[in-house]
């Protein structure tokens, strides 16, 4: 089942991840490919399966409410793409 | 305010975000609080959403969570988890938010709100956690660039969200149901309930359709209500719009607006950008909570006494009025402060007391933290402190007047009420001769007065006792003046 530029175009917005014209075309078949292949799976029947979100038979992995010493803040900034004061600085995201 | 040929039902669903009071963060042990720290100094790879760091669950989140399920009348499914909630949006570091999708820590349930004298239950849909995002300031240069600044301290906080059934249909009913979420999480201590440090957040979908029509009409989800007064306005005036856009003929589009809190309005906030495409998926790093009988009975057992039960209690034991227990309870820690001021007293006397206590606490004290804008854990004045004023005012060592001022001084200066009453010279005139004296003077200077009341006109003593009190400078005992008056007044005619 293919899938559309658009939908190609729509995903990479999601994951903010621009394409050229030639990339969309590129990943159009091969997202297309991975999709038919997950296809395959609905052919199994799992009408009376429960759908399983973990696949390691553990739960309650908590910890207790203690706080620990944060990071230093230089070392919070260093990949700051942009930095501004003690802030990480980001392209307007109000219209 | 239009006239309308066509009737309308309102129709309100809230949802509260509350942000729990843990000392860490939610899937980090990164300290919670971040209001007084300077940017980004709470923060390490988990909650900065760097690859390949690994969160664990803050057990006390889970059961602040479940205890308020519990508070709301809520089911508590043996099995929880924790889905990613996708979407792109810088205050998001990871690019999704950790969540709860199809199975939250509660489900169901219930709050009564109280409203023109009737009771009401309004439903709750469900109680799940997430956390906090970071904060963004949006920022305009002189020049007119516009940016962002990202300060991730928030992120990673423990958020609560309490989910509402769309039920109400006034805003006074969304506003009553808002104020007793509020009362019950401060209750269990779980959530500070500041809607303007942002602590306890609140969005409303609001929708109109014609009285008796089955099928709801578009919900417009109505954000950026920043205090009580706002949620109130704001409703108000979304439902005001709809009614006149459907009054028109026009149609309510289904979208989100925000409220502009000095302008009145809501505005839209329609942005395709972002539009909402959340691919929940499990968590693959957090496996699912199994919450067994024994420790939901565990964290039912460490429950505080609730509002609704509190109250109960306090009518009951105290025989006070329905309207100074719903001021008392208000808060856990005003009707602790009442509680103690009145367990000073002996048991024989505490019902008494418990008026007395309610009188000063719903009256004078409430009136003054107000005017300083301070609440009762903060005030100088003690519960002992009141429960000595008490006792000194019944002893008749002060009047009601008298025990006014010295209230006034304890609140201000923390002092003591016995030495108050001693330094300022305060104590009551018990000394017949010197009122006597006073109630001398009084009849001579009001010869009218005292005549209208010999001629049958009762109230005329009030005023003779006003004029003795005056006298006085309020020591006397109204009580004793008002006897020695009619004694006098009818011994000479
Ligand atoms: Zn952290």
């Amino acid at each position: 089942m293919p899938l559309t530029p658009e939908e190609v175009r729509h995903n990479a917005r999601l994951a903010r991840v621009g394409l050229s014209d030639d990339e969309v075309a590129r990943f159009q078949s091969q997202l297309s490919l991975i999709l038919d292949y997950f296809q395959r799976l609905q052919e199994v029947d799992t009408e009376n399966v429960p759908p399983t979100a973990h696949t390691l038979a553990m739960h309650n992995v908590m910890r207790d409410d203690e706080p620990h010493p944060s990071i230093d803040k230089e070392e919070v900034l260093a990949n700051a793409p942009q930095r501004e004061g003690d802030h990480f600085r980001v392209r307007a995201i109000l219209e | 305010m239009t006239t309308t040929a066509v009737q309308y039902e309102t129709i309100i669903g809230l949802e509260v975000h509350a942000q729990l009071l843990t000392r860490s963060k939610m899937f980090c042990p990164c300290a919670a609080s971040y209001v007084d720290s300077s940017p980004n100094t709470h923060v390490c790879p988990t909650c900065l959403g760097m690859p390949g760091v690994l969160p664990v669950i803050n057990k006390r989140a889970v059961e602040m969570t479940i205890m308020t399920g519990l508070a709301l009348n809520s089911e508590v499914p043996e099995r929880a988890k924790f889905d990613r909630k996708n979407y792109p949006y810088p205050d998001l570091m990871k690019g999704y938010q950790i969540s709860e999708f199809d199975q939250p820590l509660c489900t169901g349930g219930w709050l009564e709100i109280e409203l023109d004298g009737q009771r009401r239950r309004l439903g709750i849909t469900r109680v799940h956690l997430e956390e906090d995002t970071a904060k963004l300031i949006h920022v305009k240069s002189p020049t007119g660039e516009t940016y962002s600044l990202i300060d991730v301290n928030r992120s990673g906080v423990p958020l609560m969200e309490v989910v509402g059934e769309p039920d109400m249909h006034s805003p006074d009913e969304a506003r009553a149901y808002l104020v007793k979420l509020r009362q019950i999480l401060r209750y269990l201590d779980v959530c500070a309930g500041n809607m303007e440090e942002g602590n306890f957040r609140c969005d409303a979908n609001v929708s109109l359709r014609p009285m008796g029509a089955s099928e709801l009409g578009s919900k417009v989800e109505v954000k950026n209500m920043n205090s009580f007064r706002s949620v109130y306005r704001a409703l108000n005036h979304e439902v005001e719009r709809q009614r006149e856009i459907l009054d028109n003929g026009g149609r309510i589009p289904q979208e989100t607006r925000g409220w502009v809190d000095d302008q009145g309005v809501t505005v839209s906030q329609r942005s395709k950008e972002y539009a909402n495409d959340y691919r929940y998926f499990p968590e693959p790093d957090l496996p699912p909570i199994v919450v067994d009988r024994e420790w939901l009975e565990k964290i039912r057992a460490k429950m505080p006494e609730l509002p609704g039960t509190k109250r109960a209690r306090f009518l009951s034991e105290y025989g006070l009025s329905e309207y100074d227990v719903s001021l008392l309870i208000e808060t856990p820690a005003k009707a602790d402060y009442f509680e103690a001021a009145v367990a000073l007293a002996p048991e024989a006397k505490r019902q008494k007391r418990a008026k007395a206590a309610a009188n000063w606490i719903n009256g004078e004290l409430a009136g003054l933290l107000n005017a300083h804008n301070i609440v009762v854990s903060e005030a100088k004045i003690t519960p002992k402190g009141l429960s000595q004023l008490i006792d000194l005012q019944e002893d008749g060592t002060i009047s009601g007047k008298t025990a006014k001022d010295v209230f006034q001084e304890m609140f201000e200066t923390g002092r003591d009420p016995e030495q108050i009453v001693e330094g300022a010279g305060l104590v009551q005139i018990t000394a017949s001769d010197e009122i006597a004296a006073a109630v001398e003077r009084v009849l001579e200077n009001n010869a009218k007065a005292a005549d209208d009341y010999r001629g049958g006109k009762e109230e005329a003593i009030k005023f003779l006792v006003g004029q003795v009190m005056r006298e006085t400078r309020g020591r006397a005992n109204p009580e004793m003046v008002n006897q020695m008056l009619k004694g006098k007044l009818s011994d000479n005619p």
